[in-house]
């Protein structure tokens, strides 16, 4: 079945819908391409997305049309007619044979784009008030109804826009619900109909249409620190910082490249968050030149100062900014502090969390036991060793990590530790752990834990858990 | 060096402190302003040159065998002065430094940032950020190799702003560096507590101890062939503070005594 077809072949009679013998009979030498839906919805939503550097309300309408609202868009163009003209020409650039149309609601655009017989890129703009006008003599189709209910009513005799408008609605919506008279109503403006937005609208935006494209990485850096300047002015005024913030920069061949960055702090110091934008320029690739560039505020918080967990007093306010390029570079959870845990397992009783996590702010210094010697370095995972230990519950005589035998000169304990009573212990461990500090013949200090207690039936388990300085 | 105490006559000491002042001011802006830190052990801070650990510097220290356990401890034990001042960012593959033991030297984990690298290239990277940011009491990283560019890289960063550097590395991990010291830390077997009475196996660990070299000193007179000082440090009952039991004499043996310091 033919999903579409191109002038051409419109010209000759062809149509989408009809079955591939039939075309093949009336013209044999027609070309087919196989129809990829899937590659053109995400085409299509590319370009809605690129679309947004006119204005950032775009949406995708079906599989073949594009929602902008351009309300209060005008004064970073010259006129809508600009604008539309502006689109349809860069589309046409793409080979998209685009139709616009600009009018005072969502449907009665949507009408004119596609029943008004406009020539393929060209645009229509319709003045205010419009649209009743306009509307009346296109074909009911124009107000998306399903194909049913358009086709009932051309049967009952109602084929143009402009039939419906002196009806009664009361025998209307029997007969097709109420979808009719709502389409109509949306389309002349009589109820709102919001278009749903790509993106979930941020007020916090500022761009900059390039006069020439850019493709440097200094240049997009340049364009970076003038729109900061900008938006840190824009925040400081509000007094908000920002925690998380996305740099678009709109290609001339309708790409959108986006780099964003979290902070560990809220933020209006424009050189600092630019620098965290300009280490990831290297990840935009500017293809054949970026026309637009637009910063966004994802997420902003008010500037009360807030505690990092780390003694502020003696930073200068300097070691935020280099735990957000950190996090920035290696990632949020690559940047690390140490917290205590309440818990008697050695491995459960420290943790390492993200800087950036907010939730273990209660957590003191006071909290870290030291009560007993504990190792400098752990190992997250207790290693396996081969043992000699004389007497069951004696320290090991020799042990051999890593194929490098360790003799024991001295030795101190055991130190049981059990496991807490609501975890369950593994099979033949009794949940217990006895752990012995223990000096080689170099001098140097290992924690080895025997698990589980004592059984002459079964050899004991040793492994090397962590080591002394 | 050697020259220069030849040629310094009678005023030997004023002369050297005179040209060791310009070559300071001669290596970098930051270097000369940026002051030391004291090591914690006394016996160490008499020998270097300005009688500490110079800030604006990189250092480094040379763990012996496969775990970094002694000369990480070197380095925390260095770290429990200097984080007064400040936060310390520590760069790491692994991040497996255990709070608790930490806490017990002396040095508060909460203020250790902790920056996990899986590359030399990031780990650099990361050391040279923190090294540029003012308001951090050290920079301390563990890259698996150590090349003459990188340190002295690492080395600038240090001095623009005054910062301290500390590299903890194995002993093949690259010869030449930039580092301003070098420090070669090895275990060392306990003493008995009766010398030459031997007690049960399983008696209890006597103090650690720890022997630790300066190997290479910008700005001091090496003591012998073998470097610039060789020390046998010892804890002391709490574990936190270490004590230097004793200045070993140069291995050349010119060193006229061994001199009991506690």
């Amino acid at each position: 079945m033919l999903a579409a077809v191109d002038p051409a072949a419109a010209l000759v009679g062809l149509a989408p819908g009809m079955s591939v013998a039939d075309a093949r009979a009336r013209v044999p030498e027609l070309r087919l391409v196989d129809a990829d839906p899937a590659g053109d919805a995400k085409a299509l939503a590319d370009f809605a997305d690129w679309c947004s550097r006119f204005s950032p309300w775009t949406s995708v309408d079906g599989p073949d049309g594009i929602w902008l609202d351009v309300t209060g868009c005008v004064p970073l163009v010259e006129s809508e007619q600009a604008l539309a003209q502006d689109l349809v020409a860069r589309a046409a650039r793409l080979n998209f044979a685009a139709r616009a149309a600009v009018a005072d609601t969502p449907g009665a655009a949507w009408a004119v784009a596609r029943y008004d017989d406009l020539p393929a890129s060209s645009i229509r703009v319709l003045a205010p008030g419009e649209a009743r006008k306009a509307l009346a003599p296109l074909p009911v189709a124009g107000l998306r109804l399903s194909p049913e209910i358009t086709q009932d009513l051309r049967r009952l005799g109602l084929k143009r826009i402009g039939d419906l408008y002196g009806m009664a609605r009361a025998p209307l919506t029997p007969r097709f619900g109420e979808a009719v008279a709502r389409r109509l109503d949306q389309a002349l403006g009589l109820v709102e109909e919001p278009i749903s937005p790509r993106q979930p609208i941020m007020p916090r935006l500022v761009r900059r249409i390039l006069a020439e494209p850019i493709s440097t990485a200094d240049a997009i850096e340049h364009g970076l620190v003038q729109l900061m300047a900008l938006l840190c002015r824009q925040l400081e005024e509000e007094g908000l910082g920002a925690r998380h913030l996305e740099l678009a920069c709109f290609r001339i061949d309708a790409r959108v490249e986006r780099i964003g960055v979290g902070t560990s702090r809220p933020s209006h110091q424009p050189d600092h968050l630019a620098r965290l934008l300009t280490e990831k320029i290297g990840e935009i690739a500017p293809g054949f030149g970026i026309e637009v560039m637009q910063l966004r505020v994802l997420a902003v918080e008010p500037m009360a100062p807030r505690q990092l967990g780390l003694d502020a007093k003696a930073d200068g306010g300097a070691v935020a900014p280099l735990v957000d390029r950190l996090a920035n570079r290696l990632g949020a959870r690559n940047v690390l502090r140490l917290i205590p845990e309440n818990s008697h397992l050695p491995e459960r009783a420290a943790r390492a969390v993200s800087v950036l996590d907010d939730r273990h702010r209660d957590k003191r210094p006071q909290d870290w036991p030291v009560a007993r010697p504990r190792p400098i370095r752990l190992l997250a995972h207790p290693d396996p060793i081969e043992v000699m230990a004389p007497v069951p519950d004696d320290p090991p005589l020799m042990f051999r990590w890593r194929r490098i035998p360790h003799r024991v000169r001295r030795a101190e304990g055991p130190e049981r530790i059990a496991l807490e009573w609501w975890r369950e212990p593994e099979a033949g461990t009794d949940g217990i752990r006895d752990y012995y500090r223990v000096e080689d013949e170099a001098g140097r200090r290992f924690w080895l834990y025997r698990r589980g207690l004592y059984r002459p039936e079964t050899a004991p388990a040793w492994f090397l858990h962590g080591f002394f300085a | 060096m050697a020259t220069l105490v030849q040629l310094g006559s009678g005023r030997k000491d004023a002369a050297l402190a005179a040209l060791r002042a310009t070559l300071r001011r001669l290596e970098g802006p930051g270097r000369a302003a940026a002051g030391v830190a004291p090591t914690g052990f006394d016996a160490i801070d008499r020998m270097l040159p300005e009688g500490g650990l110079a800030r604006g510097a990189l250092h480094e220290i040379v763990g012996e065998g496969a775990d970094r356990a002694a000369s990480s401890g070197f380095a925390i034990r260095l770290l429990v002065g200097l984080a007064v001042q400040g936060p310390v960012l520590w760069c790491l593959a692994d991040p497996d430094l255990y709070g608790p033991g930490l806490q017990r030297l002396g040095l508060a984990p909460d203020r250790l940032i902790l920056a996990r690298t899986r590359r030399d290239a990031d780990l650099l990277w990361a050391m040279e950020e923190g090294l540029k940011t003012p308001g951090l009491a050290a920079v301390l990283g563990e890259p698996y190799r150590l090349d003459l560019t990188a340190s002295r890289r690492l080395q600038l960063a240090a001095e623009s702003v005054g910062g301290l550097g500390l590299v903890l590395r194995p002993a093949d991990g690259g010869k030449a560096t930039a580092a301003v010291t070098r420090w070669r830390v090895a275990s060392a077997p306990s003493a008995l507590p009766v010398p030459g009475q031997e007690i049960p196996r399983d008696f209890g660990l006597m103090r650690g101890r720890w022997q630790v070299s300066l190997e290479r000193c910008r700005g001091a007179v090496p003591t012998g062939e073998q470097g610039y000082g060789h020390w046998l440090v010892e804890e002391d009952d709490a574990a936190r503070a270490v004590a230097v039991a004793q200045e070993l004499g140069d291995r050349s043996g010119a060193s006229p005594a061994r001199r009991q310091i506690a």
